[in-house]
């Protein structure tokens, strides 16, 4: 086994005439991971050739180093007079550009001594380059490869999309919804869904800001500044909702801004209010008898106007069907009946709108029944459970095959 | 518009509507649940029909259809009557012609 020390070599090394301070350090490295190289190797060999290697910077004219040999035991003698240039091993050529290292020329003194186990070290050498010139060579290749696919994906991307403007406007396989959408709907989406993410983080915000004032029982003067807010950022949402409405109505019905099981109580884009009022009731108990009776009604009416709105909505569904159903079918030919349905499509923002509208006056209601202190406690109940319905969502989607587990990975 | 207003301030609960409007549907199931029976009038099957679209425009509605009168006087359009109705004050306005089963 090989010892030496690097910094050994780093002093020997400035005894090279044209010594550099700054390939000390690269020196140094190399030296160690030479050391670990060399050492790991069969040592059939007593002598050791190093040459400096490129990446240190250094150009000079090879040095010969003298024979290790029995030498070895004197390693740490300061007497060694000769410089020592390393050979560095292919594993750290690879992330070179080198292509060619000036082989090593035994000196006379050296060439009967050294000629065999140097041919053999040249060999070796001399393959290990060739493998890494080709393992670059492959990894061009690939890389080439990749940049190509990727131009090529760019390319049917943007063929994809020019073929979804001509079938929308063209009125060929005309699609309506949001996967098939023009330039203009889906930049209304994409606004409306960053703006949700923004009014999403501030509703969490003040469902904290909410908790913790009703905890500190602060004034009833700050807590309606309070209640105030969080009214003024549920007419927020609706007023986002109207918005986005107009550009695609079928995205507010299907819901897709949403949490999965948030979906799965949707009515006409959103909850229906009477639910919402079954959920949050119980939690701001205490209520007098007249607030009782008030909402009581409220809940009725709420309900009455629901029924009348979805009698409405399925008078819609019945409509559409029959226009688009109309004519003789089997000949391929429809465009008539999608242009009378888009029609009666129309009427489809009505109800989105008027379903925001009883949502919206709901809200109003309460906040006309209850005192202050009712109506937070009514917002953090709101707002808690749909952080729990949002919560069931990620747990649902997270849940293992096989029966639902409850653990503390699944819920975040 | 004389015939609308002539219409309109006819007793009861008047009700202006066409038959292919899915909303004014919406209307009828309301005042259904209700137990209220309002006179309802299809400006699209009338021979003046626009000129009543037109007339109740003119009276301050949104929308021509559904157009809502009580005693003569003007409700509005669904977004009013959902109003009245959560806010208590439609029942109490159509109380007189209740027909409870």
């Amino acid at each position: 086994m090989l010892f030496f020390s690097s910094s050994l070599y780093i002093s020997m090394y400035c005894l090279l005439p044209d010594f550099k301070l700054s390939n000390a350090y690269n020196f140094n490295l190399t030296c160690t991971k030479a050391a670990s190289i060399i050492s790991s190797r069969s040592m059939d060999f007593p002598s050791t050739l190093f040459v400096p290697s490129r990446t240190m910077g250094t150009y000079e004219p090879i040095h010969q180093i003298g024979l290790w040999g029995e030498n070895f035991k004197s390693i740490g003698s300061p007497n060694i007079s000769p410089s020592v240039i390393f050979d560095v091993a292919n594993k750290l050529e690879n992330e070179s550009e080198t292509t060619s290292h000036e082989l090593l020329a035994p000196s006379s003194k050296y060439d009967q001594e050294a000629s065999k186990p140097f041919d053999k070290i040249q060999r070796r050498l001399a393959q290990n380059r060739e493998a890494a010139r080709k393992s670059r060579l492959r990894k061009k290749a690939y890389v080439q490869q990749l940049e190509n696919s990727r131009l090529k994906l760019i390319q049917l991307e943007q063929e994809l999309e020019r073929a979804r403007q001509q079938c929308l406007y063209a009125g060929g396989a005309i699609e309506v919804g949001h996967l098939g959408i023009s330039g203009a709907l889906n930049s209304g989406i994409t606004a409306f869904e960053m703006e949700y993410e923004r009014w999403m983080e501030e509703q969490n915000k003040q469902i904290c800001d909410l908790r913790s004032a009703l905890n500190a029982q602060i004034s009833d003067i700050e807590l309606h500044i309070l209640v105030e807010s969080g009214m003024s950022h549920y007419l927020e949402l609706f007023r986002m909702k109207s918005s986005v409405a107009k550009a695609d109505v079928f995205y507010v019905m299907s819901g897709t801004w949403k949490t999965s099981a948030e979906r799965f109580f949707s009515w006409i884009g959103g909850f229906r209010p009477s639910e919402l009022l079954k959920v949050l009731v119980p939690q701001i108990d205490p209520l007098t008898d007249h607030q009782i009776l008030e909402v009581c009604n409220l809940k009725q009416s709420c309900q009455q106007a629901e029924d009348a709105l979805s009698q409405g909505m399925e008078k819609l569904r019945e409509t559409v069907s029959a226009t688009l159903a109309s004519g003789q079918m089997g000949q391929g030919t429809y465009l008539p009946q999608v242009a009378m349905a888009m029609e009666k499509l129309e009427a489809l923002v009505n109800f989105v709108n008027q379903a925001d509208h009883l949502r919206k006056e709901t809200l109003q209601q309460m906040s006309y029944i209850l005192t202050t202190r009712q109506a937070a406690r009514g917002l953090l109940a709101l707002g808690e459970y749909i952080q729990r319905l949002q919560a069931l969502s990620t747990v649902w989607a997270n849940r293992p095959h096989g029966p639902a587990k409850l653990t503390v990975e699944n819920v975040r | 518009m004389d015939k609308v207003m002539r219409l309109a301030s006819e007793r009861g609960v008047v009700l202006f509507s066409k038959s292919s409007c899915c909303l004014c549907y919406a209307v009828k199931i309301l005042f259904q649940e209700l137990g209220v029976t309002p006179t309802i009038h299809e400006i699209d099957q009338d021979p003046e029909g626009r000129e009543m679209e037109r007339a109740l425009m003119r009276l301050g509605c949104n929308t021509p259809v559904p157009a809502v009168f009580i005693e003569g006087k003007l409700v509005g359009s669904t977004n009013e009557v959902m109003s009245l109705h959560l806010g208590g004050g439609l029942i109490p306005l159509v109380k007189p012609y209740q027909t409870l089963c």
